[in-house]
């Protein structure tokens, strides 16, 4: 099984995680002021590129923290991983 | 009479000797503090008479006013404190007390989790069929402390001597862990 190297934990099974779509995606800072297309984007709308895309994951089993992961996927390789509130590293695929 | 989780099974842990001496520790006094600020946790380890660990998945140790207490490292602003039964309510005020006024929380959870001690050289080997973790002690030495899945079970795990780890297992999942380690065990006991 693949292992994914939590920010705090290091290294640990992927059972121990959960995964929670992409990230920094911005809550929108005026909601009300939003069309429902506006708002239907902002839920459900979200990229689906063929290479690296940062998401959420959070170690469930283990220190129950969020954090971030740049996946690459087309190999389901984790290019990095960094905490929320940092900035997405540079990656190469 | 308190009846603790692993009661029924104390028989059938015992027969896992020599392979490996199980035994649960039952009503210790856990709580669940979520501190960011050093300061305040600085004061609640002076309080307890041991400091926090200041790493990731570890645990520190010490004695102190409560007697022996632990501080297992849970997450980057939380962790377990453990004392012997009866004094949960004490360390929980005393903790309390220390943290002021600062933003965080001193949770009574000791009936969340029963700890389980298993001695023997075969320790590491023998949960290592069912838990991911590196458990060699190039990896886990003394003083580790991670929360894993073991069987698909949440566990705290603590490598609290050279041939001694502690595990913290959900009161109700503590049958569901006794019965996977006897079955663990099996093949490392003398075929009668
Ligand atoms: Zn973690």
């Amino acid at each position: 099984m693949q292992l994914i190297p939590c920010p705090w934990c290091g290294p640990r099974e992927e059972a121990e995680f959960h995964y929670g779509g992409q990230a920094h995606v911005a809550y929108p800072g005026d909601p009300s002021a939003l069309s429902d297309e506006e708002w239907a984007r902002y839920v459900f709308f979200r990229e689906n590129p063929s290479g690296p895309f940062a998401e959420r994951w959070s170690h469930n089993a283990g220190c129950r923290r969020w954090f971030n992961a740049v996946r690459d996927t087309r190999t389901h390789d984790l290019l990095a991983v960094y905490r929320v509130g940092e900035p997405m590293p540079e990656v190469t695929a | 009479m308190t009846v603790s989780p692993l009661a029924a099974w104390r028989d059938r842990l015992a027969a896992l000797a020599p392979v490996l001496d199980v035994a649960e520790v039952p009503f210790r006094s856990q709580l669940t503090v979520r501190v960011s600020d050093p300061d305040a946790i600085a004061a609640m380890g002076a309080t307890l008479g041991v400091l926090f660990p200041s790493a990731a998945c570890t645990f520190t140790s010490g004695t102190g006013r409560f007697g022996d207490v632990e501080v297992l490292w849970l997450g980057p602003d939380e962790f377990l404190v453990t004392a012997s039964p009866g004094l949960r309510v004490t360390i929980e005020e005393v903790l309390r007390g220390a943290l002021g006024t600062v933003r965080g929380s001193v949770v009574d959870t000791s009936a969340q989790r029963t700890t389980v001690v298993l001695q023997g050289a075969q320790g590491r080997e023998v949960l290592a069929h069912g838990c991911s973790v590196d458990l060699h002690p190039a990896a886990a030495p003394v003083g580790t402390c991670v929360q894993t899945l073991l069987a698909r079970t949440g566990i705290v795990l603590q490598v609290t001597g050279e041939d001694t780890l502690t595990v913290l297992v959900r009161s109700s999942f503590a049958e569901y862990f006794a019965a996977w380690l006897a079955d663990a065990c099996t093949e490392y006991l003398a075929v009668p």
